[in-house]
């Protein structure tokens, strides 16, 4: 069942807060749009309200993080990061355990336009030491990272959600790996390793399942992984990918200066050759207002978009 | 501690942060010197439990937001004895845990890490809310700059801390009336400085930041206002000279961040012991 991952985060925080006393959450008046109000209702006592005032909500968190507290401080990803000073010294510098939570990330918020889209807060979050980013790509990815940020993260992290339904992806039973590249589709096993590959994050990688299978019927196989986690990133298992595959995608809904685009081409430029790299995402551009479908084509990001482009390059 | 037995500590950690200063080639005299008094009473007097476990019952915490004036607060740790004093040494030298500016990381007895100013209030008052959700009596001060008001997260934080009913944070504004462009008044005005808390919603209390008797008075009003049930915030607005205790210095802007070299300090430093001596001559006289 689709489901966006800003829901998918609302409900675990709720589960995990029964769990964990220690769970706070904060929000800047964004707890319905956030969904950090499925927390509130169920821990009245344990949510606070910051109004709109960001930067202070991130010192607070801070603060309660050292006195023994687990706080989640919820905001869109561009108004959160966007008060970039306080998380680098307040949090970052001072290794707060707090999570920080950006919802409306990217394009797929569509109707609001370039002031509420989440473009540039994973480049942001990268850029600070030890922060970890995290971005899942459907409501069960979602799930797993909240127990793994609950339970095993120790200091900051960011995790980055989407406003958007996205379609279930998460293999039935297979158990999370956390910070490691998920290969989702390709050749079936015995046959010749595909010659493509794309790695997806967030709302990217279903766009990437769906044009590997429209490819699929044209005869082309590629293989579809998706990166959960951009920091610590899967260095090892990209490279491996880039070995295997000609030609390689990303897809992000996300700027590509900083984004998975960036993580794919550092690990690669460690090597003297390595697969061909094109990275999908918004180019060095503004967002704007729209049809969520329609952006996703525009920026170029959509299954077709995507197909279009690899049978460009053959 | 008795008013005076407090100002001679304050006195042998004004020799120190020079000492410390000069031995670093820079740093910022003028508001560790006009924070030393405050500092030395919230150390020597007022806070229970310092330096013991942060999850203690009673244990109060210090905040310094207005992060330059760390001199200050590492002399009073060496004075308590959490910083060996051969260590003040290495003030701002590679590989020291005696950051330019305070670094919880490197050195844990510190609370916070700050220096980006404004905001060291909203960690402050994450602790403080923190303690009220465990049932805590343990208190929160937070020493901010004058000039660090102008920062828009510090009025943020004067909103929301009345709106969370934190009696147990106390806020002092060491108000030395310069910063590094200038003075306040001509940089960016920010009276009537007492007037704008109040109408935040905070119990506003006005002092002399050098007058021990005010400082202690101050805080156990403070304290005495949470014990009454007060459930609001206190702020205490400290007029303090920058630079204060060397002549040379005293309110002067260009002591904002420049170290004095060795013969300053040495002046310096003899300015202050005489000065404690007459203290202590007219006193016993």
């Amino acid at each position: 069942m689709a489901k966006s991952t800003r829901q998918a985060f609302g409900e675990a925080l709720a589960r995990l807060g029964q769990e964990f006393p220690e769970i706070v959450t904060l929000d800047a008046d964004l707890s319905k749009s956030t969904k950090s109000e499925l927390f509130a209702k169920k821990f009245p006592n344990r949510f606070y309200e910051m109004g709109i005032a960001e930067a202070n909500m991130i010192g607070t968190a801070a603060g309660l993080s050292f006195m023994g507290k687990l706080p989640f401080l919820c905001s869109f990803g561009c108004f959160i990061t966007g008060r970039y000073d306080t998380i680098r010294l307040s949090v970052a510098y001072a290794q707060a355990n707090v999570r920080i939570v950006g919802t409306h990330a990217g394009v797929g918020i569509g109707d609001d336009g370039h002031s509420q889209m989440g473009l540039e807060d994973i480049t942001l979050m990268r850029a600070l030491p030890t922060m970890g980013v995290f971005q899942p790509m459907d409501a069960t990815e979602t799930e797993h990272i909240m127990d793994y940020l609950v339970k095993e993260w120790k200091g900051p992290a960011y995790l980055r959600l989407t406003r958007q339904n996205l379609p279930d992806l998460y293999p039935k039973n297979l158990p999370f790996q956390p910070t490691k590249l998920m290969q989702i589709s390709g050749p079936a096993k015995g046959s010749p390793p595909a010659r493509i590959a794309i790695i997806g994050t967030g709302a990217g990688t279903a766009e990437a399942v769906q044009a590997a299978e429209i490819l699929r019927k044209r005869g082309i196989e590629i293989a579809v992984w998706n990166a959960h986690c951009l920091k610590p990133y899967d260095e090892k298992t990209t490279l491996e990918i880039g070995k295997q595959a000609q030609l390689v995608l990303t897809v992000e809904d996300h700027t590509v200066i900083g984004g998975l685009g960036s993580c794919v081409a550092e690990a690669f430029a460690t090597q003297a050759q390595h697969a061909k790299l094109i990275r999908l995402g918004v180019q060095d551009t503004f967002g704007e207002s729209g049809d969520p479908a329609e952006l996703y084509d525009k920026f170029g990001i959509s299954a077709k978009s995507i197909a279009d482009r690899i049978l460009r390059e053959l | 501690m008795q008013p005076k037995e407090l100002l001679g500590i304050a006195d042998e950690l004004r020799i120190w942060i020079l000492d410390m200063l000069a031995q670093a080639k820079s740093g910022h005299p003028g508001g560790s010197l006009s924070a030393i008094d405050i500092v030395t009473a919230l150390f020597f007097h007022e806070m229970r439990g310092i330096g013991t476990n942060q999850l203690e019952p009673v244990r109060d915490h210090f905040v310094l937001s207005k992060g330059h004036a760390v001199p200050a607060l590492y002399a009073a740790l060496c004075k308590k004895g959490f910083i060996p004093f051969e260590e003040l040494k290495t003030l701002r030298q590679t590989g020291s845990r005696l950051q330019g500016h305070p670094d919880r990381v490197r050195l844990p007895i510190v609370e916070a890490s700050t220096g980006s100013l404004g905001q060291g209030l909203s960690v402050a008052q994450g602790m403080a809310m923190a303690l009220k959700q465990d049932g805590k009596s343990s208190r929160v001060f937070c020493l901010v700059g004058d000039g660090e008001i102008q920062e828009g997260q510090i009025w943020e934080a004067a909103m929301s801390a009345p709106k969370f009913q934190l009696s147990n944070l106390c806020v002092i504004l060491d108000n030395n009336k310069g910063q590094i462009d200038g003075p306040v008044s001509q940089v960016m005005p920010i009276e009537p400085i007492g007037d704008k808390w109040k109408a935040f919603g905070w119990h506003v209390l006005e002092i002399d930041g050098h007058d021990m008797t005010q400082i202690l008075k101050a805080f156990e009003e403070a304290r005495n206002l949470e014990k009454n049930g007060s459930k609001t915030p206190v702020f205490i607005l400290a007029h303090t000279v920058k630079g204060k205790g060397v002549s040379f210095m005293e309110g002067n802007i260009g002591w904002h961040g420049v170290a004095p070299k060795p013969e300053e300090a040495e002046k310096a430093k003899q300015e202050i012991m005489k000065n404690a001596l007459a203290r202590e001559g007219k006193n016993n006289g």
